[in-house]
């Protein structure tokens, strides 16, 4: 296991440079259409969807793709098209929770061991590297083993195996701001310690939690989705894609369209959200590229 | 010179990507010659030694121009195989790191026995008696369970030892040595020159030495050749050019070394820097730091003129 | 006390931490595991309290945690709650097929990844280099069951090449290709970048000038300075997929010990799982260890590094 600490940019762009710097590779670019596009999806699956995505019969069953199915119809006569839109929705929401609850737990468990130091340092990074030991899909499923299965607990699992991670790298880099100047003096005016974490350590610690929710966010996605597949995240009927794949997984000699549109759609999605992190982990912070 | 001379770099031009970093270098090395190669630091003389070797990475290294004869073969011309029957058979070289010319994995029997292996196409046993005898040549003691040591377990003027008998395993007839003691402690860099200079005497080699140290080259060298931004400025036998500088650089340089200061003062160094390449005019491009310089100094470039005592200056000393 | 002397000696504390944590965590599914071990049928409370004594679950929990991690130290895992049998017995018979899958793969990930990492290292820039590097870039992103299915439809159900099911040699060859693939993009990025670095270096330029040939110098100079990375990565995905390939044994439908810890999970058996994560982890932990050994044996410096 690696953990690199990005570098400590104390300066955030302001959001349109930082917009046109990330939009500046071409597979940056490719990489925002598509996701503005999945984006955009997502958010009006409803209106953009030509039929309900759970209701059955709406189509023969396993039938081809069409004029009017676009990808095809599953065993049970539900349009594909219909329910790759609204697994748009979920996936992008499972993945951003995922990477949320990895984020907040792994940045304030990083920056509060590293500022207490001494032997809660020592400790808590024996811990994280204890954790760290796990592969991370035996971890994930080990907490779906506790918290049951279902798109939400799927989250949770892939979420909170992310924590040991993000915390570990936090800690570096809070490591390198506790001894500045500034927090000195915020200490030596008597601050309290939940100020100084939160008006002095903070701030200086987005441009890296950025870059690492960034990076994980493709990951989450991926991972949530192969909960799915496996049977513990996202339950049929709902429209997910592991979960379609999984289902499509029997009938691919039929109807290869069952399985080929969800996990393209999957591996669009994570593309997309790779390139544009990877462009913009370089932009945020030129020394932490490449550790997807 | 009267003898076939061994090395003859003639009219050699290598740019570093755009930049020209040697211009018409010429220069001969006679068979057991010793020939210094001094100039400051970035004036072109690894450029110089590794061009001999075909050892330029490229990119950025590319030759613009000239030959480099070696017992009358051109270099410059070889296929790469028998470019590799030459390197560590018949030109040994040793370079300026001592730490890091080492593989770090590998014994330094391997390293050494290596070449045996290759060139001289030995097997196990025999290379490792040879590398034996070599590390006792070298003067590093106990030579026998010396070879199982790694790099790592040795200090910097072991290190340069062994890079000493890897250069010399095959008996080269040339020896490039690219700043053999730069990186090495004062006392230490004796040691390591006297052993070259012993070996030189012993094994016959010609010796191509680089140094920015003039010390060292009224020491061991039988010849000089100076260098100024990647041009031979002056060119004499050692006692020759010690005891007559002509070239004001030359003269410079003079100076700054150790014994021509009373003890305990700073040593001056001369002033200036070397300019850049795209700063350089058509003139010598020592003019810009030249004392003596006069106008045409630095509109045209002066030839060099012929041996024994070569010299580019338009107002020598 | 030699090197390798304190290295094994430095993962027992981990072993135990790690064994803490997975005792800790499974203590936490909620539920009586008395009513999870019996699978859900109605019983008396006189067979529920029988049942919890037999298993040790009366007892209060700091006693069930040394129990446990004096079991673990003898490799006694329990008894499964659905099979009632040895969980170490069904582990070690789910070990084979995870370990032919996991070597397969390994395979084919290192004759593709080692080939493309070379020829992309030693030109870098190149369109070897450029291919395969875009390739890897676009591969990280790609399912892996996906691909897993894909291969299936494509080589055994339209051009029929090989057989999907089964458990010959050739029923391996597109799991194989599915995980080798998913190792090889991370293993050539690897091999070039360790190898890049390493070209650049003194003894590199030493090695050129004793006259030896450029497949000498890289392959016994430069490589064996390269490998680190790269070993560790191998190392530390075939720890993994030891473990079971959770992902790929489902797609083709293999038995082995990932589809097993995904259907101890849905069953909630809970010896199984606590048996099956533990095994992972330790496997994990001391594949780990046999990688910091292999080091000092390619690196003589960590040899006498001090601790
Ligand atoms: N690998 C390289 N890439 C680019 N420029 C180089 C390289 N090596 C040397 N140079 C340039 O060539 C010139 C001569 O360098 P060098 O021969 O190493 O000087 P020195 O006389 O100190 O040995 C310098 O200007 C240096 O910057
Ligand atoms: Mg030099």
């Amino acid at each position: 296991m690696t953990t690199t600490t990005p570098a400590v940019t104390t300066a955030i762009l302001p959001p349109r440079r930082l917009i046109a710097r990330t939009l500046g590779t071409p597979g940056a670019v490719a990489g925002s259409i598509i996701l503005v596009l999945l984006v955009f999806g997502a958010l009006f699956a409803s209106l953009l969807s030509p039929f309900d995505p759970n209701a059955t019969r709406v189509c023969p069953r396993l039938a081809a793709p069409s004029l009017t199915n676009f990808f095809g119809c599953d065993l049970f006569g539900r349009d594909i098209f219909s329910r790759i839109l609204h697994g748009a929705q979920l996936s992008l929401a499972v993945g951003l929770l995922t990477v949320a609850i990895s984020l907040i737990a792994g940045t304030i468990i990083g920056m509060v061991i590293a500022f207490l130091g001494g032997r809660v340092d020592r400790i808590g990074v024996r811990m994280l590297d204890v954790m760290l030991g796990f592969p991370a899909i035996v971890l994930a499923i080990l907490i779906v083993a506790v918290l049951g299965v279902g798109a939400f607990n799927a989250a949770l699992a892939v979420g909170i195996s992310g924590i040991p991670r993000i915390a570990r790298v936090i800690r570096s880099a809070t490591l390198t701001l506790v001894g500045r100047e500034y927090v000195d003096s915020a200490r030596a005016v008597g601050a309290s310690q939940t100020r100084i974490l939160r008006r002095h350590l903070l701030p200086n610690l987005w441009p890296i939690v950025i870059v690492l929710g960034s990076l994980d966010l493709g990951t989450a996605i991926l991972s949530t989705a192969t909960l799915s597949f496996l049977g513990l995240g996202a339950q049929p009927p709902t429209a997910e894609w592991g979960a379609m794949l999984s289902a499509g997984r029997e009938f691919m000699r039929y109807a290869p369209w069952t399985m080929i549109f969800p996990g393209l759609a999957l591996f669009l999605a994570v593309m997309s959200v790779n390139l544009v992190g990877d462009r913009l982990s370089h932009v945020l912070d030129p020394r932490a590229s490449g550790h997807v | 010179m009267s003898e076939a001379p061994l090395l003859a770099v003639e009219n050699l031009s290598v740019a570093m990507g755009a930049t020209p970093v040697l211009e018409d270098v010429s220069f001969q090395i006679a068979p057991g010659e010793t020939l210094g190669l001094v100039g400051e630091s970035g004036c072109g003389k690894s450029v110089t030694a590794l061009s001999v070797m075909r050892l330029l990475p490229n990119p950025p290294g590319k030759f613009l121009g000239g030959r480099i004869l070696f017992d009358g073969t051109d270099m410059l011309s070889l296929d790469i195989a028998a470019l590799r029957a030459i390197r560590g058979d018949r030109i040994g070289m040793i370079f300026q790191e001592p730490m890091t010319s080492l593989n770090p994995v590998y014994t330094i029997g391997d390293q050494i026995g290596e070449s045996l292996i290759v060139h001289r196409g030995m097997n196990g046993s025999a290379a490792r008696t040879e590398t034996a005898k070599l590390l006792d040549l070298v003067g590093i003691p106990a030579a026998r369970n010396q070879l199982d040591r790694y790099p790592h377990e040795l200090s910097g003027g072991q290190r340069q030892r062994v890079m000493i008998a890897i250069a010399l395993a095959c008996r080269p007839k040339l020896l490039i040595a690219d700043e053999p003691t730069t990186a090495l402690d004062v006392t230490v860099q004796a040691q390591i020159l006297d052993l070259i200079g012993r070996l030189r005497v012993e094994l016959g080699m010609a010796v191509l030495l680089i140094t920015h140290d003039l010390g060292v080259v009224a020491e061991f060298c039988d010849r000089v050749a100076v260098m100024y931004a990647g041009r031979i400025v002056e060119e004499a036998p050692s006692a020759e050019l010690f005891r007559n500088p002509r070239h004001r650089y030359t003269e410079a340089l003079l100076h700054t070394m150790p014994a021509a200061n009373p003890p305990g003062r700073k040593l001056p160094s001369i002033s200036g820097t070397v300019p850049a390449p795209a700063d350089r005019g058509a003139g010598c491009i020592f003019a810009a730091r030249c004392r003596f310089a006069i106008p045409r100094c630095s509109t045209d470039l002066p030839p060099l003129t012929e041996p024994p005592h070569r010299l580019r200056c338009w107002n020598p000393a | 006390m030699p090197w390798f002397v304190r290295r094994v000696l430095g993962i027992v504390p981990t072993l135990f931490l790690t064994w803490t944590i997975v005792f800790g965590v499974l203590q936490l599914i909620p539920g009586d595991p008395v009513m999870l071990a019996l699978g859900g049928t109605p019983a008396s409370d006189e067979v529920l309290d029988n049942e919890r004594r037999r298993l040790g679950l009366d007892q209060p929990v700091y006693i069930q945690y040394l129990t446990f991690l004096k079991k673990m130290a003898i490799g006694d895992l329990g008894n499964g709650y659905s099979s009632k049998q040895p969980v170490s017995e069904m582990i070690a018979a789910r070990v084979r097929p995870s370990l032919e899958l996991a070597l397969g793969g390994l395979l084919v990930g290192i004759l593709l990844g080692v080939a493309l990492g070379i020829a992309a290292g030693l030109r870098p820039h190149g369109w070897i280099d450029t291919m395969t590097m875009s390739t890897a870039l676009v591969g990280v992103s790609l399912p892996s069951f996906w691909i897993g299915m894909l291969l299936i439809y494509v080589f055994g159900l339209q051009l029929e090449w090989v057989p999907i099911l089964g458990d010959g040699i050739d029923a391996l060859i597109l799991p194989s290709i599915t995980i080798g693939l998913f190792l090889a993009g991370g293993l050539a990025r690897l091999i070039r970048s360790a190898l890049i670095e390493t070209m650049t270096q003194d003894y590199i330029r030493t090695a050129h000038s004793k006259g030896l040939s450029a497949v000498r110098v890289v392959a016994k100079h430069a490589m064996r300075n390269a490998i680190i990375p790269p070993i560790t990565l191998l190392g530390l995905q075939f720890a993994v997929l030891i473990g079971g390939a959770v992902v790929t044994e489902r797609v083709f439908a293999r038995a082995g010990l990932g589809s097993m810890l995904i259907d101890a999970v849905l069953t909630k058996d809970i010896p199984l799982v606590q048996g099956l994560v533990v095994y992972t982890t330790t496997a994990y932990i001391v594949i780990n260890l046999l990688l910091e050994l292999l080091y000092g044996i390619v690196d003589p410096r960590i040899r006498s590094r001090r601790a």
